[in-house]
């Protein structure tokens, strides 16, 4: 156990060990039932360690002189855990900086002749996405949705037309009028949820409502970092952040507006300025990952290679110590 | 890594530090003043600095810290001066002092009693190396420094003598109450729209004056100026070290603006320069009295200074999350099923809510508890308050550890300091003010006084905080009624607030202004329009300049005569005033030697309206005939002769007076005609008047026409014999 109070993963303190005896255990018969084909994840590489499950008997068992005759045989273990550790987080660095390059290489596949997609606010993967199309000698035209308030479409059209495709820029408000002559809709996203729903920049679901209207393909490009394992269960306000006002309107300009000296001294204007939409799964047709394209409905399931249940718990019980 | 939630502080900061690699050449350094040296929050600043009250339930300095902190500021001075101990005590048990890359040193000192002495005072220390930022610990913004930074830096590459920017942003004016919404008065500013020099300061604490003076100077020397009524000052100033030494060295700046900013401004010897930056998307904003404290706080839960926002900003371990409608929860709450918790209200850890009970646009602090049937609207609570049963609370703060006893009310803009008690059923009048601590006793203070009062300790302190100068006298009037207990069981003493203080009382009270108020108002400034208008004179509001106020920019000639009218009263009023007092002549000499340098005038000039005086004089002592009068002058000049002869310096003043004479003679005092040469010999007995200058004006008449050889001709014999007297030489 003392090489993983070292590690990454778990640094809670050591009154978890007790809680932490049946936790791993039970997550060894969960790993043993479940099948054998998947990526590496740290889960599984904690598992393939012979270790751990001994080394809660010794730690929980708290003999000194035990403690001390397995020293030697511990610290052993413990530096390679702690290297195997390293090492699976570096891969996972690694996966993070290559998934645009896997997500772009099945761009090909999506992506046809003389298509329209649309596009909204700005994102890397997308980005590398319709560019790797392009370089398959694939002509098509991107609309991009500005993405107000930060009107970061702006970004992505100077990106596109820099390096050579056919671009239109329009307004958030114009996206319904333009979806009928899109082909598909194609957009990143900030978080997957658990259920296949979609945290992604605001004005998002709107889009999503009118693809399904018009029967466009919404697809999501996501790495598979992006994959996250909790349910929102009240996305509206638990995973949304609210921005200043001043992005939406002139506090110069509005000030008169909020003189809280006159009348009955509350506030009259107030401005709501979400960063991220929620969008729920039934609306995406179809999740692009660095392992492939999934179904809505496979997300839980891809989400399951990569966290544990163990996982959760320690990663709660760190985010409430900080 | 899936909680995009968890990422938003640390994005929000690096938006707010752009490059702090940039930045980190040379540390940057932050001078924060812990003490406003002002009295607006007394009674609650009794006991407690103003930097430590809590704002949205953070005190105030976090928010300051925590700006400069994300803004790539590296080291700070916090200047400790009232409360000082209990400031480095909240500073120590902070996070403050543990943080990596970002130093908080605090500098202490128990005299100053003005910015101006703690600016002074860290100069001494010599820690101020470069550029910094002056803020004071209660001010809240999340703005960048980053190109306010390097705007500053290249200026002062071109121009050594741009010491200041000023950090301002724009907010209107209420029209009807001619203050900004954070209540301090109207504020003008003058700004070349080029180069963004600040030309001209000032606040208008007359509500009622429609005009604005400016200096033809302003309009000579920039081509173009941009005059602005809606700019509020966010009081962040980005100095160069020369600040502190101009402090130094002008030892009676106290206050940042009223005597520095306008002292730079004036002054045009130095030509030191100070400019603005106006920021657009970012907020800053400093809590100056209890309606700006109200209103940040508003301002805060709106989110404007995000991130520095209640559910990011962190503070100890509860965790606040935000709900629909702008509402804030800590863990930990009791709330009953029937409350009702209205909109923009945030509610601290571990408090207890109970049946029926209302909040709305409300601050509620940690551990309060909070009985049923309660209503709570615009109040800021601070921690651990007890409110019973019944009670109301409107637009009040209520400082920790109040206890309410059931069915007890506060008025709007009532402030409740620390452990008061308000007894059952009692009701607190509206802008009243409770502490534990009597009021301290009145004196006379005026403008001056501020200054030596905010800075005394507690028990010495005196000047209520809710009187300006002109107030005083009123205040004293009534002094002693007001103290009362508070109902049945409470604890603490009434500050008296006069007659005359309530009508500027609600101007800086947490209240909102009430209808009749308003109403009130709406009608003088209406009356004061159609006043101006009849003057024909454009309107206060429109912010045009007057024609009048600018229009001295006319002939010059017209000027100067002017001028030397001036000049010659002043001189005949000295002179008079030394004749009549006996003032030594020294002293007369001084007195006017003063009055040609504000003037700008010549010796020459001086010597005429001196002898003019001397003239003047003498008609003016009674006299019948001729010689009385011949008489009276030779006295004249016997008692002054030698005022008039330390003018006299050369010929060319010699002849001056002998002009200055005869336009006398001819115009003004015509009796003295007769006397002209008499008179004149009498200057020539006394040397005052050189034979020389006699003949050079006659030289200079020569040419002139008959008329003016009047006197020539009458001096005839005079200028003979001197003539004969010289050749016989």
């Amino acid at each position: 156990m003392a090489g993983l109070n070292l590690s990454a993963v778990s640094d809670d303190d050591d009154d978890n060990d007790q809680d932490d005896h049946p936790v791993l255990s039970a997550a060894a018969v969960a790993a043993a039932a479940r099948s054998t084909l998947r990526p590496p994840s740290l889960q599984t590489l904690l598992e393939d360690m012979p270790d751990p499950a001994a080394v809660p008997h010794t730690s929980s068992s708290g003999g000194d002189s035990e403690e001390k005759s397995k020293s030697a045989d511990k610290s052993s273990r413990s530096r390679k855990l702690k290297h195997d550790v390293i090492e699976a987080v570096n891969e996972l660095i690694e996966d993070i900086d290559t998934c645009h390059e896997q997500i772009a290489e099945q761009a090909v596949e999506h992506i046809h002749h003389n298509e329209v997609i649309l596009t909204l606010g700005s994102s890397r993967t997308v980005l590398e996405f319709l560019y790797a199309a392009k370089e398959k000698k694939r002509s098509f035209r991107v609309f991009v949705a500005e993405g107000a308030p930060r009107y970061q479409g702006h970004l992505l059209a100077k990106e596109l037309v820099a390096r050579g495709l056919q671009t239109t820029l329009i307004t958030d408000s114009a996206v319904f009028a333009m979806i009928s002559r899109v082909n598909m809709v194609i957009v990143g996203a900030h978080a997957v949820m658990a259920n296949g729903g979609v945290i992604a920049p605001v004005g998002l679901n709107m889009v999503a409502l009118a693809a399904q209207r018009h029967a466009v393909p919404f697809v999501v490009l996501a790495g598979s970092h992006k994959l996250c394992p909790l349910y929102p269960h009240n996305p509206e306000v638990l995973l949304n952040e609210l921005r200043s006002p001043s992005e939406l309107l002139d506090f110069g300009e509005f000030s008169d507006c909020m003189d809280f000296g006159s009348g009955s001294g509350s506030p009259l204007i107030h401005v709501v300025n979400p960063t991220f939409d929620y969008v729920p799964p039934k609306l995406v047709s179809l999740f692009i990952t660095d392992t492939g394209g999934h179904n809505p409905s496979y997300m839980y399931r891809l989400i399951a290679d990569y966290y544990s249940a163990d996982d959760l718990v320690l990663q709660r019980k760190a985010a409430a110590s900080n | 890594m899936g909680a995009p939630k968890k990422s938003a502080a640390a994005a929000a900061a690096a938006r707010v530090s752009d490059d702090p690699e940039e930045l980190a050449r040379v540390p940057l350094q932050a001078v924060l003043l812990a003490d406003s040296f002002t009295t607006k929050f007394r009674p609650i600043t009794l006991e407690r600095p103003k930097v430590l009250l809590p704002l949205v339930n953070v005190p105030m300095i976090e928010y300051t810290l925590a700006w400069l902190e994300s803004a790539g500021v590296e080291e700070v001075f916090v200047f400790c001066c009232a409360h000082a101990k209990q400031v480095i005590n909240y500073l120590e048990s902070s996070q403050w002092f543990s943080q990596p890359k970002f130093s908080v040193t605090t500098i202490e000192s128990h005299n100053s009693v003005s910015a101006g002495d703690a600016l002074r005072f860290i100069y001494e220390r010599n820690v101020i190396h470069g550029d910094f930022i002056l803020i004071s610990g209660d001010t809240v913004s999340n703005m960048s420094l980053t190109r306010v930074l390097q705007e500053h830096k290249e200026r002062r590459k071109k121009d050594s003598n741009a010491v200041m920017t000023m950090v301002i942003k724009r907010s209107k004016l209420s029209p009807v109450t001619q203050q900004s919404r954070l209540g301090t008065d109207e504020l003008f500013m003058a700004i070349d729209p080029d180069t963004k020099q600040l030309l001209y300061y000032e606040e208008n604490t007359n509500h009622l004056k429609a005009t604005l003076s400016l200096d033809k100077m302003l309009l000579i020397d920039n081509s173009s100026i941009r005059l602005h009524n809606d700019m509020q000052d966010c009081f962040i100033d980005i100095c160069s070290p020369e600040v502190l030494s101009l402090f130094t060295d002008n030892f009676d700046y106290q206050h940042l603006r009223r005597h520095f900013v306008k002292g730079l401004l004036v002054d045009d010897i130095m030509g030191y320069k100070i400019y603005t930056h106006e920021i657009h998307s970012s907020y800053a904003a400093r809590v100056d009295n209890y309606r700006a404290y109200d209103t940040i706080s508003k301002d805060i839960i709106q989110r404007w200074t995000y991130p520095l926002v209640p559910d990011v900003l962190l503070l100890g371990n509860s965790t606040t999350k935000l709900e629909r409608v702008g509402m804030y929860r800590a863990s930990e709450i009791v709330q009953s099923r029937s409350a009702q918790i209205g909109p923009l209200t945030v509610i601290g850890t571990g408090t207890r809510i109970g049946d029926n009970t209302k909040i709305s646009n409300s601050v509620i602090g940690k551990g309060c508890d909070i009985g049923s049937n309660v209503l709570i609207e615009g109040c800021h609570i601070w921690d651990n308050v007890t409110i019973e049963d019944g009670c109301q609370l409107r637009h009040s703060i209520v400082c920790d550890g109040v206890v309410m006893k059931s069915g007890a009310v506060l008025s709007p803009g009532v402030v409740l300091s620390f452990k008061v008690v308000i007894g059952q059923n009692f009701t607190a009048p509206a802008y009243s003010k409770v502490s534990l601590l009597p009021q301290p006793i009145k004196q006379d203070s005026d403008e001056e006084l501020e200054y030596a009062d905010n800075n005394s300790d507690v028990e010495t302190s005196c000047a209520p905080d809710n009187m300006n100068g002109e107030l005083t006298s009123e205040l004293s009037e009534i002094q002693g009624s007001a103290t009362s207990e508070l109902g049945c069981g409470g604890v603490g003493y009434i500050w008296s607030i006069c007659e005359g203080a309530s009508e500027e009382e609600w101007r800086h009270s947490i209240a909102p202004i009430s209808a009749e108020k308003l109403a009130e108002l709406t009608q003088t400034t209406d009356d004061d329009l159609e006043f101006s208008n009849q003057d024909g004179n454009a309107p206060a509001s429109s912010g045009e300049l007057r024609s009048d106020a600018l229009s001295d920019s006319e002939d010059d000639d017209e000027d100067t005569k002017n001028d030397s009218a001036y000049f010659e009263k002043e001189v005949e009023a000295t002179f008079l005033r030394a004749v009549h007092e006996n003032v030594q002549v020294d002293h007369v000499i001084l007195e006017v030697n003063s009055l040609k340098l504000s003037c700008n005038m010549e010796f020459s000039a001086c010597a005429g309206a001196i002898f003019y005086s001397m003239m003047k004089l003498a008609l003016e002592t009674p006299h019948k005939t001729t010689d009385e009068l011949s008489r009276a002058v030779l006295n004249i000049f016997n008692s002054w002769h030698r005022l008039l002869k330390s003018y006299l310096s050369g010929k060319d003043e010699e002849i001056e007076v002998i002009l200055k004479f005869e336009e006398m003679c001819s115009e003004s005092a015509k009796e003295l005609s007769p006397l002209f040469t008499q008179i004149l010999h009498h200057l020539y007995d006394k040397e005052l008047i050189s034979e020389d200058a006699i003949l050079g004006w006659e030289f200079e008449k020569q040419g002139a026409e008959e008329s003016d050889r009047v006197f020539v001709r009458q001096a005839e014999n005079f200028l003979q014999w001197l003539k004969e007297a010289s050749e016989e030489d």
